[in-house]
């Protein structure tokens, strides 16, 4: 459906849509075993990428963690090619050999994602500083979560983004947990993430992130000063995830949260918050909503037919890729059987 | 003795050692959490509770550090990585650090830290979660480098890793976890640099660690239906080497594979040919075969992710070629991880 009742109806059509395909995805997973590579679903923080990504101009660039779908289709990537991915299957955005945590969209400014914590954070201040000394003016933007902010490539990309005043936003998605590992237990009482930014001369900010309209404006703040020389930016943005760390569960029964905290972010539902800020103005919101749960349901179903029909990428082909054609035949040994 | 699987042997021999030894503890992150470990520190956490299994922030660099500097000061640290992969963010610590401390400041003492890594295969791990850095750290003088095959082995080198005076890397393949195998009731050392010969044979020596020696051992039984005896040696720990045990099954066979879950360049396989060139250059009837991954990163496409990990059927072509046979069939793949109820 396109884009025709404005800017913030779009952020709730985007955010619909993110919810659809990871929930359906969830339950083909668990229920078809094809898509054999770990996921993290980021169904309940669809605001943070979604506000953040619609503050991004279409040249900016895009970064993330591990969970990783939400910002690959909130920067505009190719639903097809996630799916297809996911599958394993050559028409996969990595063609196949990446997986869930390594999704890549070049053309839509989705510039890549990572399983190991934090190393994108490194990777967007670099890409920053291509721009800053090639002139272009784009920003990148780099989602992560809380767990990666006690990685010390934290510490040391935030120094090096606020010495050189590169255009970078680090975007934060506080989550609360690092796998089960509550915030508490893993940083000091008293102190805070965006406080530490702060504290490396980044220009820091906290964000309801299950408010998707403030997480646009602090983001399209952001992004605009990063564009106009002034420094990079932090926003650690406060949300929550429904499902497990890794998996389609629920996580509800492995009994480092209570069902009852689950429920509570579930009532903070950033769609739903949406939805009734934009009700008194769009009485029709309801029934489009309704509509695109259909039109995202089918969507997605049929992206799943699809990734299944494909064809797995050929065997033949397995180290292609480990280095570019020209050096390929020198270095390679082909098979499992080398001499 | 009695049967346990692999992960409660592990289980058990950090329980038995921190009863006796005060000063052991566990650092990992997630070490607590409802999966403690693929089970493996779950009873210490029950027994001891979070002084001494201790959940930390994700800070692989500084959390091998400070293993380091408590290990200097009258403790003695597991730090548990369920991903080897993470080791990479702590490679300073490990390698500048934990590897040359009782060398470069004139053997005034040690850091006896514990590092256990647990390599992911299978259900596309992927490039980043499937590598098995046994090798790499092997490298490094100053480490003690084990990657145990069976339940015995995997209780045994970590009493020895927790007695020790120096620094020990233990790597574990989960797909080992579910394999059950007799072990010693208490706590007995399985001494560092001594190999096991699994299976006896004549005709060809295939030398492996860690989970390629259970797909030797199906690729020797399945090759014994064709007349073909292999021997299997699994050398157990890789810094120090059981030079002997490798070069007196060579001496015999004249044949050597070496099947290995990480590449062939500059890796295990490289370093067991180097032991048999420099020790029996004449004893080679045929040329050394390394079976191991292709050399490109692991691939999460099922069909690729298949062809990229070594298996029985490499094993048994890479022996049969060696003796002059044309393929005798498949022997399939030892998958050992049937049953495992966390494909991720």
């Amino acid at each position: 459906m396109a884009n025709d009742r404005g800017p913030d109806i779009e952020l709730v059509r985007t955010m619909v849509r993110i919810r659809r395909v990871e929930e359906v995805l969830a339950d083909c997973y668990r229920d078809e075993q094809r898509m054999r590579t770990p996921v993290h679903f980021s169904i309940g923080q669809e605001a943070t990428s979604v506000g953040m990504c619609a503050a991004a101009d279409p040249d900016d660039v895009v970064y993330a963690g591990h969970r990783s779908h939400a910002p690959y289709l909130a920067k505009g990537g190719d639903l097809p090619a996630l799916v297809a991915e996911l599958h394993g299957k050559e028409a996969g955005c990595s063609r196949g050999r990446g997986g869930s945590v390594h999704l890549v969209d070049a053309a839509a400014g989705f510039a890549g994602s990572a399983a190991i914590l934090g190393e994108m954070i490194s990777v967007a201040t670099g890409a920053a500083w291509a721009f800053l000394l090639t002139g272009r003016s784009a920003v990148a933007v780099t989602f992560f979560g809380d767990g990666a902010t006690e990685e010390g490539v934290f510490a040391e990309s935030l120094n090096l983004a606020a010495v050189h005043r590169l255009p970078v936003v680090f975007v934060c998605e506080n989550n609360g947990y690092s796998v089960a590992s509550p915030l508490r237990r893993r940083q000091p009482a008293g102190t805070g993430i965006a406080a530490r930014a702060a504290a490396h001369g980044v220009h820091a900010l906290e964000v309801d992130g299950n408010d998707v309209f403030a997480v646009r404006a602090v983001g399209t703040a952001a992004v605009a000063r990063a564009r106009a020389g002034q420094g990079p930016v932090f926003i650690e943005s406060h949300t929550y995830r429904w499902r497990e760390h890794v998996g389609p569960g629920r996580g509800d029964d492995q009994g480092y949260r209570t069902k009852a905290e689950i429920d509570s972010w579930i009532e903070k539902c950033p769609i739903r918050r949406a939805v009734d800020a934009l009700r008194p103005a769009e009485p029709r919101i309801d029934d489009w909503v309704r509509a695109w749960e259909t039109e995202y349901t089918a969507e997605i179903h049929e992206a799943v037919g699809r990734a299944r029909a494909a064809p797995w990428p050929d065997v033949a082909s397995l180290t292609h890729g480990a280095y570019s054609p020209a050096t390929r035949h020198e270095s390679v040994k082909g098979g499992t059987c080398a001499r | 003795m009695r049967t346990l699987k692999y992960w409660e042997a592990i289980s058990e021999a950090t329980v038995q050692c921190m009863t006796d030894d005060p000063r052991i503890v566990i650092m990992g992150e997630g070490v607590d959490d409802h999966k403690g470990a693929f089970g493996t520190t779950k009873e210490a956490y029950a027994v001891f509770g979070p002084q001494r299994v201790i959940d930390v922030p994700n800070s692989e660099n500084a959390c091998a550090g400070v293993a380091v500097g408590a290990a200097a000061n009258g403790l003695r640290p597991i730090v548990v990585h369920t991903r080897a992969d993470f080791m990479f963010l702590a490679m300073d610590a490990l390698v500048n650090l934990t590897a040359k401390w009782r060398y470069m400041f004139g053997d005034h003492g040690g850091v006896p830290v514990v590092t256990r890594g647990v390599v992911g295969r299978g259900w596309g791990q992927g490039a980043t979660h499937s590598q098995s850095p046994h090798a790499t750290f092997a490298h490094y003088p100053g480490l003690h480098v084990a990657a145990p095959a069976s339940p015995a082995d995997a209780k045994g080198l970590l009493v020895q890793a927790l007695r020790s005076g120096d620094p020990t890397i233990l790597i574990e393949n989960r797909s080992l976890y579910p394999v059950e195998g007799e072990v010693h009731t208490g706590p007995v050392p399985v001494p560092f640099g001594v190999g096991r010969v699994v299976r006896p044979g004549s005709d060809v020596t295939v030398v492996a660690v860690s989970l390629m020696v259970h797909e030797a051992e199906l690729a020797a039984r399945h090759l014994a239906g064709e007349g073909i005896s292999v021997e299997v040696v699994d050398v157990r720990s890789l810094r120090p080497l059981d030079d002997a045990i490798i070069c007196e099954s060579v001496a015999r066979t004249g044949r050597l594979v070496v099947a290995d879950t990480s590449w062939a360049r500059y890796g295990f396989a490289a370093e067991v040919a180097a032991v048999v060139a420099e020790n029996l250059p004449g004893a080679l009837r045929e040329p050394v075969r390394r079976v191991t991954p292709p050399d490109c990163p692991s691939p999460v496409s099922w069909p690729l992710e298949e062809a990229w990990n070594p298996g029985a059927d490499s094993i048994a072509r890479a022996c049969l070629d060696l003796l002059g046979h044309d393929g005798v069939g498949s022997p399939g793949s030892a998958d050992v991880a049937v049953g495992f109820d966390a494909p991720y």
